[in-house]
């Protein structure tokens, strides 16, 4: 009974590892080959356009309304205290620092990471990665490098489109619908953002969590079972997976760039 | 190819308008003036107390930012703080008799270091990269100054 459970809780932990395994293989061999820019620049304009391109109007939305609503919270609080002037340092810091990197990343696997998924997944379902194998083509540089490769480059560029959409959105309520006056608005933001310690970092968080969510999407994608429930589970398990992992991460990072 | 060609706009506008998103954060939001490190001299002075500067905090004359601490130690044989600072040299030297003050913005705002530029004489030197600023006043802690009118009070009730 004991030795069962002992038994049942390792064949867990050593099934976990050997996806961690996996998963490191799958991105050693995408990335880890000669590279070859004739044969991959196409695939990853076509991928940009897919992950990056595509995303761009929910990013902008959001960003827009995100900042909106912070700006607007804020400034029901800091009036009590006479302290509306600051809501820009507030909208500037707290988009560039957690809400840009964070949401966006949340949006990105939901909307490109999924997508990842299923696309993989199908290719293998439809046996498209092992035709490819069968023609010498090498499916982890064809199908996965320039995937992963779109995702790291095109989620920073998300990221900081939110925060300045945010922004602008922070000042359409601070300042024009609230009456902050505008130079107020901006010189305390700008007397408090600094480039290395706030720009600097949210640009760091977000390829951390690029990084993360493809590498989770790619994964799920190719290690899914090839059935039509096997990919619904795939693509499941990335988006809760992926957002898991940002908010975690998200935790770490912040500990570790402003925790003392 | 043609499909291929709007392809290809698609994605270099995108990269342009995340660039230009990242150049909005940097010039419009953090207000960089210019980028690197500008050329600094360092003076030390000594304090009885620090109160709460940090490192980082700026160093102004008349309200003007000149440069920032760089660094905050003990003297291990005194049990003094010692305030590195970095001044730029745009920004000149100072005369020896210039005094530092620890000073706070507002009634409760940050701590900055102010130094009040000293009168210049044929027999004074200027303060040199490393050289030690003699004239320091400490911070004003608020809770020894409470302490103080606390005590003041209590004395006068006693008579």
């Amino acid at each position: 009974m004991l030795i069962d459970f002992i038994a049942s809780v390792g064949r867990q932990g050593i099934e976990k590892f050997q996806t961690i395994g996996r998963a490191t293989l799958l991105l050693y061999g995408a990335l880890v080959s000669k590279p070859q820019p004739k044969k991959m620049f196409p695939l990853l304009m076509k991928q940009l356009y897919s992950v990056g391109v595509l995303s761009i109007a929910i990013i902008m939305v959001s960003g827009l309304f995100i900042g909106m609503v912070l700006s607007l919270q804020g400034y029901i609080v800091l009036v009590d205290f006479g302290a509306e002037t600051s809501l820009g340092q507030m909208v500037a810091l707290s988009l560039l620092r957690e809400l840009g990197p964070v949401v966006t990343a949340l949006l990105f696997a939901g909307r490109a990471g999924s997508a990842l998924t299923a696309e993989i997944g199908l290719m293998k379902a439809t046996e498209q990665l092992s035709s490819m194998e069968m023609m010498a083509v090498d499916p982890l540089r064809r199908v996965i490098a320039p995937r992963f490769w779109a995702g790291v480059i095109s989620m920073p560029l998300l990221a900081m489109m939110f925060s300045a959409v945010g922004i602008w959105g922070g000042q359409l309520v601070g300042v024009d619908w609230k009456g902050i006056d505008y130079g107020s608005f901006w010189s305390v933001m700008q007397a408090s953002v600094e480039l290395g310690e706030d720009i600097g970092n949210s640009f760091i968080k977000s390829v951390v969590f690029a990084i993360t969510i493809t590498w989770i999407a790619v994964f799920n994608g190719y290690d899914a079972v090839p059935t039509s429930e096997g990919i619904s589970r795939a693509t499941t398990r990335t988006v809760v997976n992926a957002s898991l992992a940002v908010l975690g991460l998200d935790f770490v990072l912040t500990a570790l760039m402003f925790g003392n | 190819m043609h499909q291929n060609k709007k392809l290809e706009l698609w994605v270099g506008t995108f990269i342009m308008a995340g660039i230009a998103a990242l150049l909005v954060l940097v010039f419009k939001v953090a207000d960089v003036q210019n980028i690197g490190t500008n050329d600094t001299y360092t003076l030390k002075a000594h304090f009885d107390n620090i109160g709460g500067l940090k490192v980082r905090s700026p160093i102004k004359v008349g309200g003007v930012s000149v440069g920032r601490i760089i660094d905050i130690s003990l003297d291990t044989e005194s049990f003094t703080p010692v305030v590195t600072m970095a001044i730029e040299k745009k920004y000149g030297f100072f005369p020896e008799t210039s005094s530092a003050a620890i000073l706070t913005a507002g009634l409760l705002g940050e701590q900055y270091l102010g130094i009040s530029p000293g009168f210049i004489d044929d027999d004074i030197e200027m303060l040199h990269d490393g050289d030690l600023m003699e004239d320091t006043k400490s911070a004003l802690v608020l809770e020894d100054m409470i302490g103080q009118v606390l005590y003041s009070i209590g004395g006068d009730s006693d008579k």
